[in-house]
């Protein structure tokens, strides 16, 4: 270990900082870590004294793996998953799934196209039409509690042979088996901040050598305090990132490097999700998988997956594409969940857990450069979520596996991680394989929605069904140009600062007297399983915010905050960290936010450097949970 | 004239107590519904002794600070991975399937036994620190017979505060009621403590720490042989969680008085 100066920037404190080496910085711990971990830890098992696995920064032990997780826990990961588990199977052939936590081989699954029973979602005249005569005609095609069971769900959808899952039980699985030989250290409760570049010797441009720690011991604006520790570089000669869809590393590298030609992340979702212990008498049974459409709105998609001992996971998807800004997700979901198809079997139930996360719903449109000189991408950050099969765990675990493979190979072969040998190796790999072939068949699919929702699903078919060869064309606008693309006359006819003065006479959100004037009745709690959006994030799981840390939520331009008439941040926000602050610009309590990263792709406004006006940065805590 | 110490810090690991916990019973006795999924943590009334001992040692040159902590291997190994960070210690772990459920004097013997084989330890240097309190639902004597079984008879409990002396005696401050402490004088170690918050904020993590500790951590996981705590006949009528009442309400522009004043009249009501 050695120490460092930092140079000061005009005014700013000299810090000293600490450095040290390793061979692997790994930044963030999901599945595709996970993948990428457990592949190069068996293979050291296999022979610990194989020179091969030789540190280059400590001679004589094996290799410097160190892995950095913003939560407090390995654990803490958020999402309940239906997986084909193809490449998790892969890594594990003998897997059986009682031996993870919540994990239950699929059983059956269905497709369920939701009515509204309520008559306030904002339906096409087509969907409205469609209603009709499935109401109609109800008895004859079989539709039961507001909701029409398809005879047939496409293949592209299957899980069958697969796994429904909490990926925190999945991360705790796997981190225990992988932290066990002691070749790979998992440090939680330890954000990273960003990638150290430096120039690159041998060509025009930088090069990955590390990352920096967050640093502890600092205000709410990060002004050094008392107990101050500067976060610590690590260099390595590989950095492997895998920070989720909007890691604060994965986005420096983003704008360092820039993006391919074409691409960029401009397709999001908010997921977000019960887990509820079924009633004592319920028929469903471990493994059972729906899918829905329809509502609440038409393009919000829905879950329910049920685990073992009565536990179920059920959810919601609210797309960046709903073009509109009242989205707010909770009340959504708890109206989702009211819809007669689902409170038969959930009536009685108990909430255990909630849990929001966003996902990257760009697909290959948003793949990033996957590798450069001393870094590569792995997982849902580096664009493989597959949006037609709705799909993303088992994909991301594979390229961590692919990563994996490629880094043991040029170990073997005394090769270096520079760009070449890694575009040579790993992405040799990821593009020969099953994770490259569906995600260009899915490259397209959902750009349908774009001109509205029966558009969005005749694509998603086309595609689906011919391997991606035929798809409906669009342009993709960027994110915060979606969210007032389009307004229902209800909203029209509801003046906005009419609105407004309502809702802080209330006080309530905007959005939430939008909802409201739209005909969205109110939810009555019962305290056990419809509570207040601020009692669920007490309940199961519960946010953590560590002292020490700076906002990691940070408004650029405050001027630009007080034009905003919409403030979607503020009714996307899942904890409710958001709230309307004094001068029209929000305020951010870091003791509420459960880190969904939803505020990023639903800020409105964009700076002269355009970027959004909010800037997520990395930091510590958030949702913590074992059940999600 | 400064003291070289021997502290040994005794710590169990919970259920992070922000899951939802739910007793249940088993085939051997009651138990957390789930509990091997939670997530643990160190228990945190222990954990303040650890900050408190680390703080000690810190200012005593020449001394040592063990963690002697039970509980499943690969949970102690998650737990430890964040605990690391905090304070530079060695770890002796005891591999065992404890919960809080345990008999507090099997457990007692199990951690008793792994002291007395820490090598290099000095009795006459001897500190055992410990949480005064538990979040394992433990009976809160485990601390007090782990001092009997080594024969150490000075204990102190509820500790906030040591003052040591340039004699090797040390000053001892236990909560008493009222808010007041009590005020000790003990002439030197070996003695045992009982901690309550102590005056210590919990560490910055700190990544060198970590890196540290776990060259001693990792090989000692390793070596921990499981242990089987001994069934000491302990037979539980019933086990439940105190009851938990929520009451949201939003308001608006209410004066910080009039919340008190509620506030006052709820906690009377109770």
């Amino acid at each position: 270990m050695s120490r460092l100066e930092d140079t000061a920037d005009c005014g700013a404190p000299i810090v000293e900082r600490q450095s040290m080496e390793a061979d692997i910085a790994c930044v963030g711990f999901g599945p595709a870590m996970g993948g990428f971990l457990t592949t190069l830890n068996r293979a050291w098992m296999e022979n610990p004294s194989d020179p091969v696995f030789e540190s280059q920064v400590a001679p004589g032990l094996p290799l410097q793996v160190l892995c950095y997780e913003r939560a407090d826990d390995i654990a803490a990961g958020v999402s309940g998953v239906v997986t084909a588990a193809r490449g998790i199977r892969a890594s594990f052939p003998d897997l059986n799934a009682a031996d993870i936590p919540m994990a239950a081989p699929v059983t059956s699954e269905r497709i369920l196209y939701l009515l509204d029973p309520i008559r306030a979602s904002r339906r096409p005249w087509m969907l409205r039409a469609g209603d009709r005569l499935l109401r109609a005609l109800g008895g004859h095609l079989g539709v039961k509690d507001e909701a029409y069971g398809l005879p047939w769900a496409p293949r592209f959808l299957h899980k069958s042979g697969g796994l429904v899952m909490s990926i925190g039980q999945f991360n705790q699985w796997v981190g225990s088996q992988i932290m066990a030989s002691g070749l790979v250290q998992i440090w939680p409760a330890m954000p990273v901040s960003e990638p150290l570049f430096a120039p690159n010797a041998e060509r025009t441009g930088d090069k990955v050598v590390g990352i920096r720690l967050t640093d502890q011991g600092v205000d709410k604006q990060g002004a050094p305090e008392s107990g101050f520790v500067a976060g610590m570089d690590v260099r390595a000669s590989l950095t492997v990132i895998g920070d989720g869809p909007f890691g604060s590393v994965g986005r420096a590298i983003d704008k360092r490097m820039g993006m391919p030609a074409g691409h960029d992340k401009r397709e999001w979702a908010l997921g977000m999700k019960f887990v509820i212990e079924l009633p004592a008498e319920t028929t469903l049974k471990a493994g059972t998988v729906w899918h829905t459409f329809g509502y609440p709105e038409p393009e919000i998609f829905g879950f329910l997956y049920v685990h073992p001992e009565r536990l179920a996971s059920v959810g919601i998807f609210v797309p960046s594409w709903l073009g509109d800004p009242s989205r707010t997700v909770y009340r959504y979901l708890q109206h989702y969940i009211r819809h007669p198809a689902l409170w038969r079997y959930l009536k009685g139930g108990t909430l255990r857990s909630w849990g929001a996360k966003s996902l990257d719903e760009s697909g290959q449109h948003g793949e990033p450069f996957l590798a450069g000189d001393g870094y590569a991408r792995i997982g849902e950050g580096s664009g493989s979520t597959n949006m037609l099969a709705g799909s993303g765990v088992d994909e991301a675990w594979t390229t961590g596996v692919q990563l994996a493979e490629s880094v043991i190979e040029l170990l073997r072969n005394r090769r270096s991680f520079t760009q070449e040998n890694l575009a040579g190796t790993y992405e040799r790999r990821r593009r020969a394989s099953w994770v490259e072939h569906n995600a260009r068949n899915a490259m397209n699919a959902r750009n349908g929605f774009h001109l509205g929702f029966v558009p969005g699903l005749i694509g998603m078919a086309l595609a689906g069904l011919t391997g991606g060869t035929l798809s409906i064309g669009a342009k993709i606008p960027a994110a915060h140009e979606q969210i007032r693309k389009r307004h229902t006359r209800s909203i029209k006819e509801l003046k906005r600062r009419e609105a407004a003065m309502v809702a802080v006479e209330d006080g309530k959100p905007l959005h939430d007297a939008m909802m409201s004037a739209r005909g969205w009745p109110e939810i009555q709690f019962d305290g056990k399983l419809l509570v207040s959006q601020q009692d669920a994030l007490l309940m199961g799981g519960k946010v953590q915010a560590m002292p020490g840390f700076a906002d990691h939520v940070v408004f650029r331009d405050a001027g630009l905050c007080i034009q905003c008439e919409d403030k979607t941040c503020i009714a996307m926000c899942s904890g409710q960290a958001l709230t309307l602050g004094t001068e029209g610009v929000p305020a951010f309590e870091r003791e509420k936010c459960v880190h969904c990263g939803a505020c990023l792709w639903n800020c409105g406004r964009i700076t002269g450097e355009g970027l959004t006006n909010i800037e997520f940065r990395s930091g510590a805590g958030g949702f913590h949970s074992a059940e999600n | 004239m400064l003291h070289a110490l021997h502290i040994v810090v005794c710590a169990g690991i919970v259920p992070d107590p922000l899951q939802t916990l739910e007793p249940v019973t088993g085939a051997n006795g009651p138990a957390l519904k789930n509990e091997t999924m939670l997530p643990a943590v160190l228990d945190p009334w222990a954990a303040s002794a650890l900050y408190e001992g680390a703080n000690l040692v810190a200012k005593n040159p020449g001394s040592k600070l063990w963690l002697v902590s039970m509980g499943p291997k690969a949970k102690l190994q998650q737990v430890m991975m964040t605990v690391a960070q905090k304070a530079t210690f060695e770890l002796v772990p005891i591999d065992s399937a404890s919960n809080g459920f345990a008999d507090a004097h099997a457990t007692a013997a199990a951690v008793a036994d792994a002291i007395e084989g820490i090598p290099g330890l000095e009795k006459t240097r001897l500190l055992i620190f410990g949480g005064w309190e538990s979040a394992s639902r433990g009976a809160g004597v485990t601390l007090q017979v782990v001092g009997e079984r080594l024969g150490i008879t000075d204990q102190f409990m509820g500790v906030d505060q040591i003052e040591m002396r340039e004699d090797g005696s040390f000053e001892v401050l236990e909560r008493v009621e009222g808010g007041k402490h009590q005020v000790s004088v003990c002439a030197g170690a070996p003695a045992v403590f009982g901690w309550a918050t102590g005056n210590l904020p919990e560490p910055r993590g700190n990544p060198q720490i970590g890196m540290a500790n776990m060259r001693t951590v990792m090989p000692a996981l390793q070596k921990a042989k499981p242990t089987t705590l001994a069934d000491g006949g302990l037979k539980f009528v019933s086990a439940t969680l105190p009851s938990q009442q929520r009451q949201t309400r939003v308001v608006k522009d209410l004066a910080p008085e009039v919340i008190a004043a509620e506030l006052v009249e709820w906690i009377g009501a109770e």
